[in-house]
């Protein structure tokens, strides 16, 4: 077990390192390509470097290596040694206490600030390493940064849950009330209760219409076509026989009354659905929608 | 330039072109900034940014709209989702703060995926 804390403690404790010396004076060459390529026509760099060139200067180039006794690199071997292997930069806070000149030559320090963790972050558990860099001509330091980089554990994807069985999905509960419903389904008729009095058609279904009172409804069997009135994405908890997300559209059918059912698709307010019937067993077959092209 | 001032708001296009041609002129030859197939290998939907461009495009940023003769003090930034090559990366700015000759701008540069950048750039006007 890697004690980080100890560590980190160790190393902030070494201070800055040696200075690496930048591999080239400032110059106007490479100020002049920075500017092309980020498309800035600042006329002010002409013998002077934009300040935000500064950690260009001490970069370590095509084949370049961290010292032995950068503390950043250390760092780093310690957390990919716990574990923590992965890295994303979070914070860069640069100071320019003066802008450079061509012919200025810099070196660059680096001394560990701060090492906190673990924190549980978007991307998994790590560390948050600051270092502080100071950049010199001679011994006058004209710029500083503070960095800060995310160390961590990649979060494991959960591992996409094998479909449950068709049985195991959750079965409507059939009753008196709904069951011209799904025996509809299974004859791949979508059934609206109506009313054996008044005639008001209704769903989800009831004993007793509550226009007129009376107990004897009936149905009349749907066109099956509708439009989108609203909808929900389910994410979250799982349901069996189900792969998350999964739309559930509530559609106003034709006919006036609106019915909930599973989406296949991209839904949008307003969409034409009409009804699919998927066997799901010999008892229960169970509608749902799809996009339907304007015909 | 008072403080609730906007900046106008700044579009740059991030092609392929424009990623690898800044991340060679900031010295930075990570793999991740030149070489799409190596990008998707590590995870990464596309080569993207890397930060000493994204740190000089918020300088710029400030600089186009604070004039050549405004000093860049400071430039802090916190870095968010990645911007890839394809991405339109949209700069928005304000002032939050003035002591006389001193700003500070606030400023946000974001992708279709979120915010890639949010910082705060210190100047210098001339009086």
């Amino acid at each position: 077990m890697i004690d980080i804390e100890k560590e980190a403690a160790r190393i902030a404790e070494q201070g800055e390192c040696a200075p690496r010396l930048a591999r080239d004076p400032v110059n106007q060459p490479m100020i002049n390509n920075w500017l092309e390529a980020l498309g800035d026509e600042h006329p002010g760099y002409d013998g002077v470097a934009p300040p935000a060139m500064v950690q260009v200067w001490t970069m370590a180039g095509l084949h370049g290596q961290r010292t032995l006794d950068d503390p950043l690199g250390q760092m780093m071997t310690i957390l990919d040694e716990a574990g923590y292997t992965s890295v994303v930069a979070t914070n860069s806070d640069q100071t320019y206490h003066r802008y450079l000149e061509v012919g200025e030559h810099l070196s660059v320090t680096t001394s560990l600030e701060d090492v906190t963790g673990p924190k549980r972050t978007g991307l998994g558990e790590g560390w948050f390493v600051t270092t502080r860099s100071t950049w010199w001509v001679g011994d006058e330091a004209v710029a500083e940064m503070r960095f800060r980089v995310l160390k961590f554990k990649p979060a494991q994807k959960p591992e996409p849950r094998p479909e449950a069985p068709k049985a195991q999905a959750i079965r409507p509960s059939v009753n008196r009330d709904t069951e011209y419903f799904w025996e509809g389904t299974r004859q791949h008729e979508l059934r609206i209760q109506r009313c054996g009095g008044c005639g008001l058609l209704r769903h989800p279904p009831g004993p007793m219409c509550p226009e007129c009172g009376a107990t004897k409804p009936k149905y009349l069997v749907s066109d099956g076509n509708g439009v989108i009135y609203s909808y929900v994405v389910h994410h979250h908890p799982q349901v069996p026989g189900r792969q998350t997300p999964f739309v559930i559209a509530l559609v106003e059918l034709d006919e006036g009354v609106r019915m909930l059912g599973e989406f296949d698709g991209e839904p949008k307010i307003g969409q034409r659905v009409e009804v699919v019937f998927t066997k799901v067993d010999d008892e229960l077959t169970m509608p749902s929608w799809r996009p339907r092209a304007d015909r | 330039m008072r403080i609730g001032d906007s900046l106008p708001e700044w579009h740059v296009e991030a092609t392929p072109t424009f990623v690898i041609s800044t991340a060679l002129a900031t010295r930075d030859f990570q793999d991740v900034h030149h070489d799409r197939d190596l990008a998707v290998q590590r995870g990464s939907k596309d080569i993207f940014i890397n930060i000493l461009t994204t740190t000089g495009l918020v300088q710029r940023y400030v600089t186009d709209w604070a004039g050549p003769r405004a000093l860049v003090r400071q430039v802090n930034i916190r870095l968010g989702a990645p911007c890839f090559a394809y991405d339109t990366l949209k700069f928005f700015g304000q002032v939050v703060g003035r002591e006389q000759q001193d700003l500070t701008i606030e400023v946000v540069g974001r992708t279709a995926h979120g915010d890639h950048v949010t910082g705060t750039v210190k100047i210098e006007v001339p009086a």
